[in-house]
Protein backbone atom coordinates (compact mmCIF):
# COMPACT_ATOMS: atom_id res chain seq x y z
CA UNK A 1 0.00 0.00 0.00
CA UNK A 2 1.49 3.37 -0.89
CA UNK A 3 0.09 6.67 0.37
CA UNK A 4 -0.12 9.69 -1.86
CA UNK A 5 -0.76 13.18 -1.42
CA UNK A 6 -2.21 15.57 -4.01
CA UNK A 7 -2.45 18.87 -3.78
CA UNK A 8 -4.68 20.47 -5.65
CA UNK A 9 -5.08 23.86 -7.90
CA UNK A 10 -6.59 25.20 -5.31
CA UNK A 11 -4.33 24.09 -2.82
CA UNK A 12 -6.11 21.28 -1.20
CA UNK A 13 -4.08 18.21 0.14
CA UNK A 14 -6.12 15.02 -0.56
CA UNK A 15 -4.43 11.87 0.44
CA UNK A 16 -5.32 8.47 -1.04
CA UNK A 17 -3.98 5.43 -0.77
CA UNK A 18 -3.47 2.08 -3.40
CA UNK A 19 -1.84 -0.72 -4.31
CA UNK A 20 -1.70 -1.62 -7.78
CA UNK A 21 -3.12 0.88 -11.43
CA UNK A 22 -1.36 3.87 -11.77
CA UNK A 23 -1.47 6.98 -10.27
CA UNK A 24 -3.68 8.60 -12.48
CA UNK A 25 -6.46 5.76 -11.89
CA UNK A 26 -6.03 6.82 -8.41
CA UNK A 27 -6.80 10.32 -8.27
CA UNK A 28 -9.36 9.76 -11.73
CA UNK A 29 -10.90 7.15 -9.20
CA UNK A 30 -11.23 9.95 -6.65
CA UNK A 31 -12.29 12.96 -8.31
CA UNK A 32 -8.97 14.69 -7.97
CA UNK A 33 -9.82 18.35 -9.77
CA UNK A 34 -7.31 18.83 -12.59
CA UNK A 35 -6.47 15.20 -13.54
CA UNK A 36 -9.10 13.99 -16.17
CA UNK A 37 -7.38 10.70 -17.40
CA UNK A 38 -9.21 11.55 -20.84
CA UNK A 39 -7.38 8.62 -23.05
CA UNK A 40 -7.50 6.47 -20.42
CA UNK A 41 -3.60 6.47 -19.80
CA UNK A 42 -2.40 5.56 -23.13
CA UNK A 43 0.11 8.62 -22.97
CA UNK A 44 -2.13 10.65 -25.70
CA UNK A 45 -3.28 13.57 -23.71
CA UNK A 46 -1.66 14.99 -21.42
CA UNK A 47 -4.54 15.42 -19.03
CA UNK A 48 -3.13 13.88 -15.78
CA UNK A 49 0.15 15.73 -15.68
CA UNK A 50 1.48 16.82 -11.91
CA UNK A 51 4.59 17.93 -10.23
CA UNK A 52 6.68 15.52 -8.13
CA UNK A 53 7.87 17.17 -5.06
CA UNK A 54 11.53 17.65 -5.86
CA UNK A 55 12.68 15.67 -2.62
CA UNK A 56 10.46 12.42 -3.95
CA UNK A 57 12.06 12.81 -7.54
CA UNK A 58 13.49 9.54 -6.94
CA UNK A 59 10.84 7.23 -6.28
CA UNK A 60 8.82 8.23 -9.32
CA UNK A 61 11.93 8.44 -11.37
CA UNK A 62 11.99 10.56 -15.01
CA UNK A 63 9.83 10.60 -17.76
CA UNK A 64 10.06 8.19 -20.63
CA UNK A 65 11.11 9.62 -24.14
CA UNK A 66 7.26 9.56 -25.19
CA UNK A 67 6.22 11.12 -21.98
CA UNK A 68 8.38 13.80 -22.05
CA UNK A 69 7.83 14.79 -25.60
CA UNK A 70 4.15 15.22 -24.38
CA UNK A 71 5.42 17.52 -22.01
CA UNK A 72 7.89 19.97 -22.81
CA UNK A 73 5.55 22.23 -24.86
CA UNK A 74 2.98 21.88 -22.22
CA UNK A 75 2.26 25.09 -20.61
CA UNK A 76 2.58 24.34 -16.87
CA UNK A 77 5.70 21.88 -17.51
CA UNK A 78 8.65 22.09 -14.89
CA UNK A 79 11.66 20.17 -14.28
CA UNK A 80 9.66 17.97 -12.15
CA UNK A 81 6.80 17.61 -14.63
CA UNK A 82 5.22 13.70 -14.82
CA UNK A 83 2.56 12.37 -16.46
CA UNK A 84 0.78 10.20 -13.89
CA UNK A 85 -0.75 7.77 -16.16
CA UNK A 86 2.48 6.52 -16.98
CA UNK A 87 3.49 5.95 -13.18
CA UNK A 88 2.36 2.63 -11.85
CA UNK A 89 1.77 2.52 -8.03
CA UNK A 90 4.25 0.20 -5.92
CA UNK A 91 5.29 0.34 -2.50
CA UNK A 92 8.46 3.01 -3.34
CA UNK A 93 5.71 5.82 -3.76
CA UNK A 94 4.76 5.69 -0.25
CA UNK A 95 4.53 9.07 1.30
CA UNK A 96 5.17 11.47 -2.22
CA UNK A 97 3.84 14.40 -2.77
CA UNK A 98 2.43 15.46 -5.91
CA UNK A 99 0.73 19.25 -7.46
CA UNK A 100 -1.69 18.80 -9.91
CA UNK A 101 -0.54 20.85 -12.68
CA UNK A 102 -4.09 22.42 -14.41
CA UNK B 1 -25.70 26.11 -5.57
CA UNK B 2 -27.77 25.52 -3.38
CA UNK B 3 -30.94 26.14 -4.34
CA UNK B 4 -30.41 22.69 -6.38
CA UNK B 5 -29.91 20.62 -3.25
CA UNK B 6 -34.30 19.64 -3.97
CA UNK B 7 -33.15 19.34 -7.80
CA UNK B 8 -32.78 16.38 -10.05
CA UNK B 9 -30.05 16.34 -12.91
CA UNK B 10 -30.48 13.55 -15.52
CA UNK B 11 -28.11 11.80 -17.71
CA UNK B 12 -29.07 9.56 -20.61
CA UNK B 13 -26.53 7.87 -21.76
CA UNK B 14 -23.45 6.75 -19.39
CA UNK B 15 -20.39 6.81 -21.98
CA UNK B 16 -17.48 8.97 -21.95
CA UNK B 17 -20.21 12.91 -22.37
CA UNK B 18 -22.55 11.35 -19.50
CA UNK B 19 -20.04 10.32 -17.24
CA UNK B 20 -17.64 13.21 -17.60
CA UNK B 21 -20.91 15.49 -17.33
CA UNK B 22 -22.23 13.41 -13.92
CA UNK B 23 -18.71 14.30 -12.18
CA UNK B 24 -18.37 17.51 -13.92
CA UNK B 25 -21.46 18.71 -12.32
CA UNK B 26 -20.73 18.24 -8.94
CA UNK B 27 -17.08 19.66 -9.55
CA UNK B 28 -19.50 22.39 -10.29
CA UNK B 29 -21.25 22.42 -7.34
CA UNK B 30 -24.65 20.76 -8.15
CA UNK B 31 -26.18 19.61 -4.94
CA UNK B 32 -28.95 17.70 -5.83
CA UNK B 33 -29.64 13.66 -7.44
CA UNK B 34 -27.82 13.11 -10.74
CA UNK B 35 -28.65 9.56 -11.75
CA UNK B 36 -26.98 8.45 -15.32
CA UNK B 37 -29.07 6.41 -17.10
CA UNK B 38 -27.76 3.51 -19.81
CA UNK B 39 -28.91 0.27 -21.71
CA UNK B 40 -25.39 -1.00 -21.62
CA UNK B 41 -25.24 -3.29 -18.63
CA UNK B 42 -21.52 -2.95 -17.83
CA UNK B 43 -19.56 -0.47 -15.57
CA UNK B 44 -19.12 2.34 -17.48
CA UNK B 45 -15.73 1.63 -19.54
CA UNK B 46 -13.42 3.39 -22.01
CA UNK B 47 -14.58 2.86 -25.63
CA UNK B 48 -11.41 3.08 -27.31
CA UNK B 49 -9.34 0.28 -26.63
CA UNK B 50 -12.44 -1.84 -27.44
CA UNK B 51 -10.85 -2.38 -31.20
CA UNK B 52 -7.27 -1.60 -29.55
CA UNK B 53 -5.82 -3.67 -26.36
CA UNK B 54 -8.45 -5.48 -25.74
CA UNK B 55 -8.96 -6.99 -29.08
CA UNK B 56 -5.38 -8.26 -29.35
CA UNK B 57 -5.43 -9.27 -25.28
CA UNK B 58 -3.48 -6.55 -23.46
CA UNK B 59 -6.47 -5.15 -21.54
CA UNK B 60 -9.41 -6.17 -19.82
CA UNK B 61 -12.82 -3.69 -19.74
CA UNK B 62 -12.58 -4.41 -16.07
CA UNK B 63 -9.11 -2.63 -16.63
CA UNK B 64 -10.61 0.25 -18.30
CA UNK B 65 -13.57 2.29 -16.42
CA UNK B 66 -13.92 5.64 -17.13
CA UNK B 67 -14.11 5.12 -13.31
CA UNK B 68 -14.30 2.54 -9.97
CA UNK B 69 -18.15 1.78 -8.72
CA UNK B 70 -16.85 3.17 -5.07
CA UNK B 71 -16.12 7.06 -7.52
CA UNK B 72 -20.15 6.78 -8.46
CA UNK B 73 -20.94 5.80 -4.70
CA UNK B 74 -18.32 8.90 -3.07
CA UNK B 75 -20.38 11.24 -5.64
CA UNK B 76 -23.95 10.48 -4.74
CA UNK B 77 -24.01 9.57 -8.28
CA UNK B 78 -26.67 7.36 -9.74
CA UNK B 79 -25.75 4.66 -12.04
CA UNK B 80 -28.94 2.59 -13.64
CA UNK B 81 -26.99 0.68 -15.92
CA UNK B 82 -29.13 -1.79 -18.41
CA UNK B 83 -32.53 0.43 -18.48
CA UNK B 84 -33.51 1.91 -21.78
CA UNK B 85 -35.66 4.78 -22.15
CA UNK B 86 -38.87 5.14 -24.13
CA UNK B 87 -39.55 8.93 -23.97
CA UNK B 88 -39.50 12.33 -22.61
CA UNK B 89 -42.32 14.56 -21.90
CA UNK B 90 -41.38 18.00 -22.27
CA UNK B 91 -44.21 19.15 -20.27
CA UNK B 92 -43.89 17.52 -17.18
CA UNK B 93 -40.42 17.35 -17.42
CA UNK B 94 -40.06 13.48 -17.49
CA UNK B 95 -38.23 10.88 -18.62
CA UNK B 96 -39.82 7.40 -19.00
CA UNK B 97 -38.32 4.22 -18.69
CA UNK B 98 -39.43 0.91 -21.03
CA UNK B 99 -40.01 -0.43 -17.70
CA UNK B 100 -42.90 1.84 -17.00
CA UNK B 101 -41.05 4.23 -14.56
CA UNK B 102 -40.10 7.56 -15.21
CA UNK B 103 -37.97 10.30 -13.40
CA UNK B 104 -38.80 13.77 -12.99
CA UNK B 105 -36.18 16.17 -13.88
CA UNK B 106 -35.26 20.15 -13.72
CA UNK B 107 -32.07 19.58 -16.04
CA UNK B 108 -31.56 16.68 -18.77
CA UNK B 109 -28.61 16.43 -20.56
CA UNK B 110 -28.53 13.67 -23.64
CA UNK B 111 -25.98 11.80 -24.39
CA UNK B 112 -26.90 9.50 -26.04
CA UNK B 113 -23.99 8.67 -28.54
CA UNK B 114 -24.40 6.71 -32.38
CA UNK B 115 -24.52 3.09 -32.98
CA UNK B 116 -22.86 1.03 -35.88
CA UNK B 117 -24.34 1.79 -39.25
CA UNK B 118 -25.65 -1.77 -40.92
CA UNK B 119 -25.50 -1.35 -44.28
CA UNK B 120 -28.39 -2.94 -46.64
CA UNK B 121 -26.18 -5.81 -47.29
CA UNK B 122 -27.46 -8.98 -48.42
CA UNK B 123 -27.23 -11.42 -45.99
CA UNK B 124 -25.36 -9.38 -43.14
CA UNK B 125 -28.08 -9.83 -40.07
CA UNK B 126 -28.57 -13.27 -41.29
CA UNK B 127 -25.47 -15.24 -40.24
CA UNK B 128 -23.16 -15.78 -36.56
CA UNK B 129 -19.97 -14.55 -36.94
CA UNK B 130 -20.53 -11.07 -38.20
CA UNK B 131 -20.20 -8.60 -35.73
CA UNK B 132 -19.88 -4.39 -35.60
CA UNK B 133 -17.97 -2.65 -33.15
CA UNK B 134 -19.29 -0.20 -30.35
CA UNK B 135 -19.55 -1.92 -27.00
CA UNK B 136 -17.55 -4.11 -24.63
CA UNK B 137 -20.49 -6.84 -25.69
CA UNK B 138 -19.34 -6.26 -28.92
CA UNK B 139 -15.65 -6.40 -28.58
CA UNK B 140 -15.97 -10.12 -26.36
CA UNK B 141 -17.55 -11.41 -28.84
CA UNK B 142 -15.29 -10.99 -31.95
CA UNK B 143 -12.59 -11.69 -29.63
CA UNK B 144 -13.67 -15.33 -28.44
CA UNK B 145 -15.46 -15.97 -32.11
CA UNK B 146 -11.47 -15.41 -33.40
CA UNK B 147 -10.20 -17.60 -30.77
CA UNK B 148 -12.54 -20.21 -31.08
CA UNK B 149 -12.17 -19.79 -35.32
CA UNK B 150 -10.46 -22.68 -36.76
CA UNK B 151 -9.29 -20.16 -39.80
CA UNK B 152 -8.98 -16.79 -38.32
CA UNK B 153 -9.84 -15.06 -41.02
CA UNK B 154 -10.97 -12.22 -40.74
CA UNK B 155 -12.75 -9.74 -43.09
CA UNK B 156 -13.44 -6.32 -41.94
CA UNK B 157 -15.65 -4.15 -43.82
CA UNK B 158 -14.62 -0.32 -43.83
CA UNK B 159 -11.23 0.79 -43.70
CA UNK B 160 -12.10 3.60 -41.02
CA UNK B 161 -10.03 3.60 -38.16
CA UNK B 162 -12.04 1.43 -36.12
CA UNK B 163 -11.67 -1.48 -38.84
CA UNK B 164 -7.90 -0.40 -39.09
CA UNK B 165 -7.21 -0.69 -35.26
CA UNK B 166 -9.20 -3.77 -35.35
CA UNK B 167 -7.95 -5.54 -38.24
CA UNK B 168 -4.29 -4.47 -36.59
CA UNK B 169 -5.47 -5.94 -33.49
CA UNK B 170 -6.31 -9.10 -34.60
CA UNK B 171 -3.51 -9.78 -37.40
CA UNK B 172 -1.34 -9.21 -34.43
CA UNK B 173 -2.62 -12.27 -32.75
CA UNK B 174 -1.93 -13.94 -36.37
CA UNK B 175 -5.11 -13.54 -38.02
CA UNK B 176 -5.54 -13.02 -41.80
CA UNK B 177 -7.19 -9.88 -42.30
CA UNK B 178 -8.58 -8.72 -45.03
CA UNK B 179 -10.17 -4.89 -44.66
CA UNK B 180 -12.40 -4.54 -47.68
CA UNK B 181 -13.01 -0.65 -48.92
CA UNK B 182 -15.92 0.71 -51.12
CA UNK B 183 -13.45 3.79 -51.89
CA UNK B 184 -10.62 4.20 -53.38
CA UNK B 185 -8.47 4.36 -50.61
CA UNK B 186 -8.43 3.84 -46.59
CA UNK B 187 -9.68 6.62 -43.95
CA UNK B 188 -10.98 8.73 -47.67
CA UNK B 189 -13.62 10.39 -45.39
CA UNK B 190 -11.31 11.41 -42.60
CA UNK B 191 -7.70 12.21 -43.51
CA UNK B 192 -5.49 13.03 -46.45
CA UNK B 193 -4.43 11.08 -49.63
CA UNK B 194 -0.94 10.55 -48.11
CA UNK B 195 -1.97 9.56 -44.79
CA UNK B 196 -4.15 6.91 -46.21
CA UNK B 197 -0.78 5.62 -48.30
CA UNK B 198 0.94 5.35 -45.05
CA UNK B 199 -1.79 3.58 -43.33
CA UNK B 200 -2.27 1.22 -46.42
CA UNK B 201 1.35 0.47 -46.67
CA UNK B 202 2.02 -0.20 -42.73
CA UNK B 203 -0.80 -2.47 -42.86
CA UNK B 204 -0.01 -4.50 -45.73
CA UNK B 205 3.94 -4.78 -44.38
CA UNK B 206 2.36 -6.50 -41.64
CA UNK B 207 0.46 -8.93 -43.82
CA UNK B 208 -3.00 -7.56 -44.06
CA UNK B 209 -4.70 -7.38 -47.28
CA UNK B 210 -6.00 -3.70 -48.25
CA UNK B 211 -8.59 -4.24 -50.95
CA UNK B 212 -9.89 -1.01 -52.01
CA UNK B 213 -12.84 0.07 -54.90
CA UNK B 214 -14.46 -3.43 -53.17
CA UNK B 215 -18.45 -3.09 -52.71
CA UNK B 216 -19.48 -5.50 -50.91
CA UNK B 217 -22.57 -6.72 -52.30
CA UNK B 218 -23.28 -9.49 -50.05
CA UNK B 219 -22.65 -11.79 -47.26
CA UNK B 220 -23.37 -15.51 -47.39
CA UNK B 221 -22.10 -19.33 -45.82
CA UNK B 222 -21.05 -22.61 -46.96
CA UNK B 223 -19.45 -26.08 -45.40
CA UNK B 224 -16.29 -23.43 -45.49
CA UNK B 225 -17.42 -20.84 -43.62
CA UNK B 226 -18.80 -17.09 -44.12
CA UNK B 227 -17.97 -15.26 -47.64
CA UNK B 228 -17.99 -11.89 -48.81
CA UNK B 229 -19.21 -10.89 -52.55
CA UNK B 230 -18.41 -7.68 -54.09
CA UNK B 231 -19.96 -6.33 -56.59
CA UNK B 232 -16.79 -6.34 -58.92
CA UNK B 233 -17.34 -10.81 -58.66
CA UNK B 234 -14.33 -10.76 -55.86
CA UNK B 235 -14.71 -13.31 -53.01
CA UNK B 236 -13.47 -13.36 -49.64
CA UNK B 237 -13.47 -16.18 -47.01
CA UNK B 238 -13.64 -15.70 -43.83
CA UNK B 239 -14.79 -17.21 -40.47
CA UNK B 240 -16.02 -13.98 -38.90
CA UNK B 241 -16.37 -10.37 -40.06
CA UNK B 242 -16.50 -7.08 -39.09
CA UNK B 243 -18.60 -4.59 -39.90
CA UNK B 244 -17.34 -0.90 -39.56
CA UNK B 245 -18.83 1.45 -42.15
CA UNK B 246 -19.76 4.43 -40.02
CA UNK B 247 -22.39 5.24 -37.42
CA UNK B 248 -26.35 6.28 -36.85
CA UNK B 249 -26.61 8.86 -34.71
CA UNK B 250 -28.98 8.08 -31.63
CA UNK B 251 -31.34 11.20 -31.77
CA UNK B 252 -34.50 9.40 -31.88
CA UNK B 253 -35.43 9.99 -28.27
CA UNK B 254 -34.94 14.32 -28.96
CA UNK B 255 -36.52 13.78 -32.35
CA UNK B 256 -39.20 12.44 -30.68
CA UNK B 257 -39.41 14.67 -27.93
CA UNK B 258 -39.74 17.27 -30.80
CA UNK B 259 -36.00 18.77 -30.10
CA UNK B 260 -34.09 20.08 -33.25
CA UNK B 261 -32.00 17.26 -35.22
CA UNK B 262 -30.01 17.78 -37.98
CA UNK B 263 -27.76 14.87 -38.60
CA UNK B 264 -27.54 14.40 -34.88
CA UNK B 265 -29.17 16.68 -32.02
CA UNK B 266 -28.55 20.48 -32.67
CA UNK B 267 -26.99 22.27 -30.19
CA UNK B 268 -25.83 25.78 -29.52
CA UNK B 269 -22.51 26.77 -28.07
CA UNK B 270 -23.47 26.02 -24.33
CA UNK B 271 -25.18 23.05 -25.10
CA UNK B 272 -28.12 23.53 -25.04
CA UNK B 273 -30.73 21.86 -27.39
CA UNK B 274 -33.78 23.52 -28.89
CA UNK B 275 -35.22 23.32 -25.30
CA UNK B 276 -32.82 25.28 -23.32
CA UNK B 277 -34.03 22.91 -20.19
CA UNK B 278 -32.32 20.19 -22.12
CA UNK B 279 -28.31 19.71 -23.54
CA UNK B 280 -26.94 17.00 -25.49
CA UNK B 281 -23.28 16.41 -25.42
CA UNK B 282 -20.89 14.20 -27.01
CA UNK B 283 -21.20 12.00 -30.78
CA UNK B 284 -24.76 12.69 -30.86
CA UNK B 285 -24.83 16.99 -31.01
CA UNK B 286 -24.29 18.88 -33.99
CA UNK B 287 -23.05 22.39 -33.39
CA UNK B 288 -21.56 25.33 -34.85
CA UNK B 289 -18.28 25.28 -34.09
CA UNK B 290 -16.40 29.02 -33.60
CA UNK B 291 -13.22 28.31 -34.46
CA UNK B 292 -14.50 26.31 -37.49
CA UNK B 293 -17.69 29.00 -38.41
CA UNK B 294 -19.21 25.69 -39.13
CA UNK B 295 -21.48 23.29 -38.20
CA UNK B 296 -20.19 19.95 -37.19
CA UNK B 297 -20.53 16.34 -35.62
CA UNK B 298 -17.47 15.11 -34.45
CA UNK B 299 -16.82 11.13 -32.91
CA UNK B 300 -14.64 11.90 -30.19
CA UNK B 301 -13.14 11.21 -26.51
CA UNK B 302 -11.93 14.94 -26.59
CA UNK B 303 -15.39 16.37 -27.99
CA UNK B 304 -17.53 13.90 -25.56
CA UNK B 305 -15.35 15.31 -22.24
CA UNK B 306 -15.14 18.73 -23.09
CA UNK B 307 -18.46 19.05 -24.26
CA UNK B 308 -19.86 17.36 -21.08
CA UNK B 309 -17.80 19.76 -19.22
CA UNK B 310 -19.55 22.95 -20.93
CA UNK B 311 -22.31 21.55 -20.31
CA UNK B 312 -22.24 20.77 -16.76
CA UNK B 313 -20.21 24.69 -16.19
CA UNK B 314 -23.75 26.36 -17.87
CA UNK B 315 -26.35 23.80 -16.15
CA UNK B 316 -24.19 24.98 -12.70
CA UNK B 317 -24.77 28.83 -13.88
CA UNK B 318 -21.30 29.21 -15.33
CA UNK B 319 -21.74 30.68 -18.64
CA UNK B 320 -19.20 28.73 -20.64
CA UNK B 321 -18.69 28.27 -24.26
CA UNK B 322 -17.75 25.45 -26.20
CA UNK B 323 -14.63 26.17 -28.30
CA UNK B 324 -11.79 22.95 -27.87
CA UNK B 325 -9.41 22.40 -30.48
CA UNK B 326 -10.27 18.54 -31.63
CA UNK B 327 -8.11 15.92 -31.20
CA UNK B 328 -7.65 12.24 -31.74
CA UNK B 329 -5.48 9.58 -31.47
CA UNK B 330 -5.10 5.70 -33.06
CA UNK B 331 -2.59 2.78 -32.13
CA UNK B 332 -2.51 0.83 -35.14
CA UNK B 333 0.28 -1.71 -34.70
CA UNK B 334 3.28 -0.52 -32.83
CA UNK B 335 2.50 2.89 -34.50
CA UNK B 336 0.96 5.79 -32.62
CA UNK B 337 -0.96 8.44 -34.61
CA UNK B 338 -1.91 11.63 -33.05
CA UNK B 339 -4.01 14.48 -34.34
CA UNK B 340 -4.88 17.70 -33.26
CA UNK B 341 -6.93 20.51 -35.12
CA UNK B 342 -9.10 19.37 -38.31
CA UNK B 343 -7.11 19.33 -41.67
CA UNK B 344 -10.76 20.19 -44.03
CA UNK B 345 -10.00 22.47 -46.73
CA UNK B 346 -6.15 22.29 -46.04
CA UNK B 347 -4.30 23.54 -49.63
CA UNK B 348 -0.73 22.53 -48.73
CA UNK B 349 0.29 20.02 -46.71
CA UNK B 350 4.08 19.42 -45.50
CA UNK B 351 5.40 15.99 -44.52
CA UNK B 352 8.52 16.32 -42.29
CA UNK B 353 10.35 13.04 -41.74
CA UNK B 354 12.80 12.50 -38.70
CA UNK B 355 15.76 10.98 -39.64
CA UNK B 356 16.32 9.02 -35.92
CA UNK B 357 16.03 5.31 -35.32
CA UNK B 358 12.59 5.08 -35.79
CA UNK B 359 11.63 4.93 -39.39
CA UNK B 360 7.98 5.74 -39.02
CA UNK B 361 8.35 8.95 -37.06
CA UNK B 362 6.54 11.75 -39.25
CA UNK B 363 4.41 14.22 -39.08
CA UNK B 364 1.90 15.83 -41.74
CA UNK B 365 1.28 19.40 -41.26
CA UNK B 366 -2.04 21.05 -42.65
CA UNK B 367 -2.55 24.47 -43.66
CA UNK B 368 -4.83 27.22 -45.88
CA UNK B 369 -2.21 29.48 -46.99
CA UNK B 370 0.27 30.00 -44.55
CA UNK B 371 -2.74 29.28 -41.61
CA UNK B 372 -1.74 26.14 -39.53
CA UNK B 373 -5.34 23.69 -39.66
CA UNK B 374 -3.95 20.20 -38.48
CA UNK B 375 -1.11 18.14 -37.37
CA UNK B 376 -0.93 14.15 -38.02
CA UNK B 377 1.81 12.92 -36.15
CA UNK B 378 3.31 9.17 -36.18
CA UNK B 379 4.84 7.92 -33.10
CA UNK B 380 5.81 11.72 -32.50
CA UNK B 381 4.17 12.95 -29.26
CA UNK B 382 6.56 16.33 -29.90
CA UNK B 383 4.82 17.38 -33.33
CA UNK B 384 1.48 16.50 -31.46
CA UNK B 385 2.19 18.63 -28.60
CA UNK B 386 4.08 21.16 -30.56
CA UNK B 387 1.22 21.63 -33.25
CA UNK B 388 -1.58 21.98 -30.32
CA UNK B 389 0.40 24.74 -28.50
CA UNK B 390 0.83 26.11 -31.99
CA UNK B 391 -2.84 25.79 -32.93
CA UNK B 392 -3.77 27.22 -29.54
CA UNK B 393 -1.46 30.61 -29.49
CA UNK B 394 -2.72 30.94 -33.00
CA UNK B 395 0.92 30.74 -34.40
CA UNK B 396 2.07 29.93 -37.93
CA UNK B 397 4.92 27.86 -38.55
CA UNK B 398 7.50 27.98 -41.34
CA UNK B 399 6.59 25.40 -44.29
CA UNK B 400 10.11 25.00 -45.12
CA UNK B 401 11.78 24.91 -41.69
CA UNK B 402 9.47 22.40 -40.37
CA UNK B 403 10.43 20.20 -43.63
CA UNK B 404 14.05 20.35 -42.84
CA UNK B 405 14.28 17.83 -40.26
CA UNK B 406 17.76 18.53 -39.95
CA UNK B 407 16.61 21.66 -37.59
CA UNK B 408 15.16 20.91 -34.01
CA UNK B 409 11.36 20.79 -34.29
CA UNK B 410 10.46 24.07 -31.90
CA UNK B 411 9.06 27.27 -31.54
CA UNK B 412 12.49 28.68 -31.76
CA UNK B 413 13.38 27.17 -35.37
CA UNK B 414 10.16 26.67 -37.06
CA UNK B 415 8.02 29.87 -36.40
CA UNK B 416 11.29 32.10 -37.30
Amino acid sequence: MAKITFITQAGDSLELEADSGSVMELAVNNSVPGIDGDCGGVCSCATCHVHVAPEDWKKTGAPGDMEKDMLEFDDNVSEFSRLSCQIPVTEALDGITLKVAN
Amino acid sequence: MEKTANQTCLIIGASHAGVNAAFALRRQGWKGRIALFDRDPELPYHRPPLSKGFLSGDTSVEESLLKGLNSYEAEKIELHTGRSISGIIRDEKLVKLSDGTSHHYDALILATGARPLIPPIAGVREHENIFALRTATDARSIRNAFVDSAGKRVVVIGGGYIGLEAAASLRKLGGEVTVLEREDRVLARVTSPEMSAYFTDLHQTQGVVIATNRNVAAVGKNDDGLKVNCADGSQYPADLIIVGVGVSVNSELAENAGLRTANGILVDGKMRTSDPGIYAIGDCTTFHHPRYEREMRLESVQNAVDQAKVAAANICGTPTEYSSIPWFWSDQFDVKLQMCGLSTGYDQLVIRQETGDDPHQRSYWYFAGNQLLAVDAINHARAYMLGMKLLKDGKNPNPERLRDATLELHPRTILA
